[in-house]
């Protein structure tokens, strides 16, 4: 069953650079999909334009039935509620302990206390964080900071997990711990689109590979690797 | 009950935030204490001096002197259209004789020399004494009444109490304005200390829009931050105002200056104003802080 469609999108910003010309798209639900390609490809505008974080100027998105092109700000939040996002600068607060920053998400749907507790905790489970709970983001290493942010995005159970760059400021080996994460997150059910140009992981992992180059998709196998896509 | 956690959540929130940003919500506090003494002053003046007004109404007179040779006719005509006058609100015959007779029994000379009298030989004049219900428009009932026939001329004792109301009347004017210049520069005080707020919780926003807040979910805790800004600065205002006006009222013992200056009862008049204020608090918080969120979040 079809997730994420996208039909002839076009994202020009208002400086005027292009970043998505004519995209056509289809992915499929519990896919795990790699977009890479070099460094103003396009693969964090098309990130953005699926979490609503950017409009694109033409064309349609359709995710779960929420046609995202149309959506208005005011309803933004409906679809955000069916996504997870995770960035490579984590985006923790900096203030708030692990549980807290996790919990976080579920606060504000006015969910109770014994509620919040068992989503939190089972999400950093998954992660492999619960003996972490207590510290706060500074105190952890890049990778576990990296862990909470997968738990925060994943602990209201979304459908889909954008993900833009997520090991990018982390070292191989920690790379590596994340890509497992998030393929366990994957087996689960969840559908994954994972920006990124470590070479390395998408050889590793045999997933879709989309390859986009100037904002045109270029190449899409089914099980790629990063070599001879680029090459 | 999910909206009353939500709310239970955000109020925790609202509190925590006050606190952290401790000097702004100081400033902006200050704030409004300093704009609601104002308007509390300018309400218990204001409403003092509309009390003075009613007082002088109250035992204010107009005397119409009618013409010496005027017949019972003509005298019934006068009464009548005295009570078509929609600013009469009530009036009283004196004829020539009962003054006459009032008079002599104030002072024996006065008696021997009205005694003497022959009926038609007073020199005193028939005399309606009105009461107006607004005596604001005192000038337009007068000339309406010169109007009519058989006036010799109208008075209305202290000319100087016009003046008085107008001036009254004035101050009630620049007293408004000023609460209203006040209500408005407080409001955009806080606008600023929101706008202060929300920059530095930018961050926490942007993640809060990530994770599927909604519009109201983001500008609840704001908005409630407003109102508590807006409580926490009418303390002060209100204690000023009961025990001021309290202090005030018993120093001068009820009344100021002249004896028609009468002070306004404290109670319940200075909790009335109390919770005015404390709603102006509220309300200039409230809406101060939705101008800031909805501005500068952009949403």
């Amino acid at each position: 069953m079809e997730l994420i469609r996208i039909r002839g999108v076009e994202k020009q910003y208002k400086n005027g650079v292009t970043a998505i010309c004519n995209l056509d798209l289809s992915i499929k639900k519990g896919d795990f999909v790699f977009i890479i390609g070099s460094s103003g490809s396009g693969k964090s505008t098309l990130i953005k334009l699926l979490h609503r974080e950017e409009k694109p100027n033409k064309g349609r998105i359709i995710i779960g039935g929420i046609d995202v092109a149309k959506l208005k700000n005011k309803k933004v939040y409906k679809l955000r509620r069916k996504l997870g996002v995770v960035f490579q600068d984590f985006k923790l607060l900096p203030r708030m302990t692990v549980y807290e920053n996790v919990a976080f998400a579920l606060e504000i749907f006015g969910l109770s206390k014994d509620e919040i507790r068992k989503k939190t905790i089972k999400a950093l489970e998954l992660v492999g964080l619960k003996n972490k709970v207590k510290q706060f983001p500074d105190q952890l290493s890049g990778g576990e900071q990296q862990r909470v942010a997968i738990a925060r995005a994943i602990v209201n159970g979304p459908k889909l997990l954008l993900c833009d760059e997520p090991t990018g400021n982390l070292d191989p080996d920690t790379s590596f711990g994340i890509m497992k994460v998030l393929e366990v997150i994957n087996k689960m059910g969840t559908t994954v689109v994972m920006a990124t140009h470590d070479k390395e992981i998408v050889d590793k992992m045999k997933k879709r590979v989309i390859l986009l180059e100037d904002g045109k998709l270029i190449k899409d196998y089914e099980k790629g690797t990063y070599s001879h896509e680029v090459a | 009950m999910r909206l009353l956690r939500t709310l239970g959540r955000n109020i925790r929130d609202a509190i925590k935030s006050v606190f952290r940003n401790f000097s702004l919500s100081m400033a902006s506090i200050s704030c409004i204490t300093i704009t609601l003494i104002l308007v509390g002053l300018a309400i218990l003046t204001s409403y003092n001096v509309d009390n003075f007004t009613k007082i002088i109404e109250q035992d204010f007179s107009v005397f119409v002197y009618l013409d010496k040779d005027i017949d019972e006719e003509e005298i019934k005509e006068i009464e009548e259209k005295l009570n078509k006058n929609p600013n009469i609100l009530e009036y009283d015959f004196d004829s020539k004789e009962e003054i006459a007779q009032s008079m002599m029994e104030t002072s024996e000379v006065l008696k021997n020399i009205m005694g003497k009298w022959e009926e038609d030989e007073n020199p005193l004049n028939d005399v309606f004494r009105l009461k107006l219900k607004e005596i604001r428009n005192i000038k337009t009932t007068i000339s309406e009444i010169e109007k009519f026939e058989n006036i010799s001329y109208v008075d209305y004792g202290e000319k100087i109490v016009n003046n008085y109301i107008s001036a009254f009347d004035i101050i009630e004017k620049i007293l408004i304005v000023v609460v209203a210049l006040f209500i408005i520069v407080t409001a955009f005080l806080i606008a600023n200390t929101i706008k202060l707020t929300i920059f530095s919780r930018r961050k926490e926003i942007e993640i809060m829009r990530l994770v599927g807040a909604s519009n109201f979910n983001i500008e609840l805790p704001f908005i409630i931050e407003g109102l508590i800004l807006g409580i926490f600065g009418a303390i002060i205002p209100i204690i000023v105002v009961i025990y001021g006006y309290y202090t005030f009222y018993i120093k001068y013992n009820e009344h100021l200056f002249s004896p028609f200056m009468k002070l306004v009862v404290p109670e319940p008049f200075i909790y009335i104003v109390a919770l005015i204020l404390l709603g102006i608090g509220m309300i200039v918080g409230m809406f101060g802080s939705l101008r800031a969120v909805r501005k500068y979040l952009k949403i």
